[in-house]
């Protein structure tokens, strides 16, 4: 090897590292994964299952579960689309127009992301509860919202409330609305503009957002726990009946209620890489946030 | 502009900035006033009272440590996995590019039971280190562990699409100027990446902050030693102490506030320097 060529090797490989350090680095960064993510994921599983088929369905089948599953599914069908419809008011007026205070706007739509669940449900119980605002009001009437579906569901919106709403802006404001004056220009109605030019342009961050909304609002633990009053069979979501169970010492069934929730994460992150891949492909960039 | 809205052809804006301001004003900032309100009719001295109860400061600062200690930890081993995941090719990379997401889809209900079964002294992983006299569930020690957890996809996808940014006609500029790879990471990617990593920390931190769900299985939930505030907030809810609990309600909305907002200084920093 002449000298030359000695120093072009040299040149190329530091901009690589070592294949030693390269090996170490993905060990490190696989074993952290693995401890922290892998193995969590294995173990719920696992012990769902520690004790055989039949006490996993039994656990599963047992009228409170289910009641749980039903009531889980209940709030997400609410807020989910509730969220939706914001989501794309929100969207529409922030990226197609110009208007003042429109990033203070912006911010105050991320402030429940800001907000810990637990203080999330705390206001709503100061709001309705026996003792809050118009807690006497309510009960006067008889309407019960706190430690009822209500406030089960109104806290997992305000949860869930960002989801849809921020995936939806950046995208429509990267996107413009070239597409849409045009469409208005030709004498297309403003419906019609949405539905056929803005909305098979965002098809794919909105489903984005739902997917994660979905899965936030089906797993809520903190404020949904703080306005349920944990009443079995009445106002217990899955995530409220698998901390009852555990509570109780009952591991099976808590593992096993988690796992029906542990696959549902899985799903939820099946369907988000499928969105990607689909989203890079049609040249629709998407927003990833937390 | 002296009007309120641009002119535009495009119809709705009224519907959808109306809807929008009505829905935003009933769901979250009508109610998160109800906050300020409560603390308003305690006086300051009533509030300064609940709030810097010995109690309440133990817990503030359990949440605080442990919730830091968990957004180092992150934001180390993150920059590692956000490398990797950017610079090298292995078998199976796209899936454990997804499952680093499983953290934002678990419900932490689910994460907390299970973390806490792995991490307790007859657990998975619990028991090496009881081999060795080191208790991790039921300690601060399980609450770094559930924080660390929750975390952990901030810092990875801040920084995933900026460490991919960096141009590498950069990194060859520097290397055939004579620096070692070390220097290359020190001088030229470090910096590029470093307002990614600070953002990722915030958002962890943040996030860590509020965590109730996966914290309280595994924090044995001792007063003054591992009882994080929003547990605290939840115990004196139980005892129908509105008061008390609003006030740490308050202090911690204030902290949130705080971070957020640096956490958009942080952002705005970051796009300035990208677009540079």
């Amino acid at each position: 090897m002449s000298f030359n060529d000695q120093s072009i090797l040299s040149r190329k490989i530091s901009t690589h590292e070592s294949r030693s350090v390269t090996l170490l680095l993905i060990a490190v960064a696989l074993g952290y994964l693995l401890l922290f993510l892998a193995l969590p994921l294995f173990s719920v599983f696992y012990e769902a299952f520690s004790k055989g088929w039949r006490l996993y369905l039994d656990a599963i089948r047992e009228p409170d579960a289910l009641s749980a599953i039903k009531l889980t599914l209940i709030t997400a069908c609410i807020s989910v689309p509730a969220n939706l419809v914001f989501g794309i008011a929100a969207a529409w007026s922030i990226a197609k127009f110009e208007f003042r205070g429109k990033s203070l706007l912006i911010t105050l739509i991320d402030l429940p992301f800001a907000v810990s669940p637990v203080v999330s449900g705390l206001v709503y119980v100061l709001l309705f509860g026996a003792n809050g605002w118009i807690g006497p009001w309510l009960q006067a009437h008889d309407i019960k919202l706190i430690f009822a579906v209500p406030g089960i569901v109104l806290a997992t919106i305000f949860v869930t409330f960002p989801f849809i709403a921020r995936e939806l802006i950046p995208l429509m404001q990267a996107q413009g609305k070239e597409e849409e004056e045009a469409a208005i220009s030709l004498g297309a109605s403003g419906w019609q503009t949405f539905f056929r030019v803005t909305l098979p342009n965002i098809k794919w961050g909105l489903l984005y957002g739902v997917i994660l909304c979905n899965a936030r609002a089906m797993g809520e633990f903190g404020a949904v726990s703080v306005v349920s009053g944990h009443i079995r069979g009445l106002t217990n979501t899955m995530p409220l009946h698998v901390e009852i169970l555990y509570n109780e010492y009952n591991f099976v069934a808590a593992f096993s209620v988690a796992s029906l929730l542990a696959l549902l994460a899985l799903v939820t992150l099946g369907i988000k890489s499928l969105v990607e891949l689909q989203a890079k492909r049609s040249g629709e960039p998407l927003h990833h946030g937390a | 502009m002296s009007k309120f809205k641009a002119h535009s052809v495009l119809p709705g804006f009224n519907l959808s900035l109306g809807y929008t301001l009505l829905y935003l004003s009933l769901i979250v900032l009508i109610p998160l006033s109800a906050l300020f309100f409560k603390t308003a009719t305690m006086g300051w001295s009533g509030f300064y009272d609940l709030a810097t109860g010995e109690r309440v400061l133990a817990s503030l600062r359990v949440t605080f440590f442990a919730s830091f200690a968990a957004a180092v930890l992150n934001a180390l081993f993150g920059l590692i996995v956000a490398w990797v995941l950017v610079r090298y090719t292995f078998p199976g990379k796209r899936v454990v590019d997804a499952l680093v997401d499983l953290p934002f889809a678990l419900p932490t209900a689910v994460a907390g039971i299970t973390l806490a079964a792995l991490y307790a002294p007859n657990g998975w992983i619990g028991h090496y280190f009881a081999a060795y006299d080191i208790k991790i569930a039921y300690t601060p020690l399980g609450i770094v562990v559930a924080l660390t957890f929750i975390g952990l996809p901030f810092v990875v996808r801040t920084v995933q699409p900026v460490l991919a940014d960096v141009e590498a006609e950069v990194e060859e500029a520097a290397a055939s100027l004579g620096a070692g790879r070390l220097a290359v990471f020190r001088r030229v990617i470090f910096p590029a990446v470093y307002p990614a990593l600070l953002t990722g920390f915030a958002l962890a931190f943040a996030r860590a902050i509020g965590e109730y769900g996966s914290v309280i299985f595994i924090a044995g939930n001792m007063p003054y030693i591992s009882e994080i505030a929003p547990l605290l907030i939840v115990s004196k809810l139980e005892q129908y102490d509105y008061a008390g609990a609003t006030a740490i309600a308050v202090l911690m909305l204030l902290v949130s506030f705080a971070l957020l907002f640096a956490i958009n200084g942080l952002q705005w920093w970051n796009s300035r320097r990208g677009t540079r």
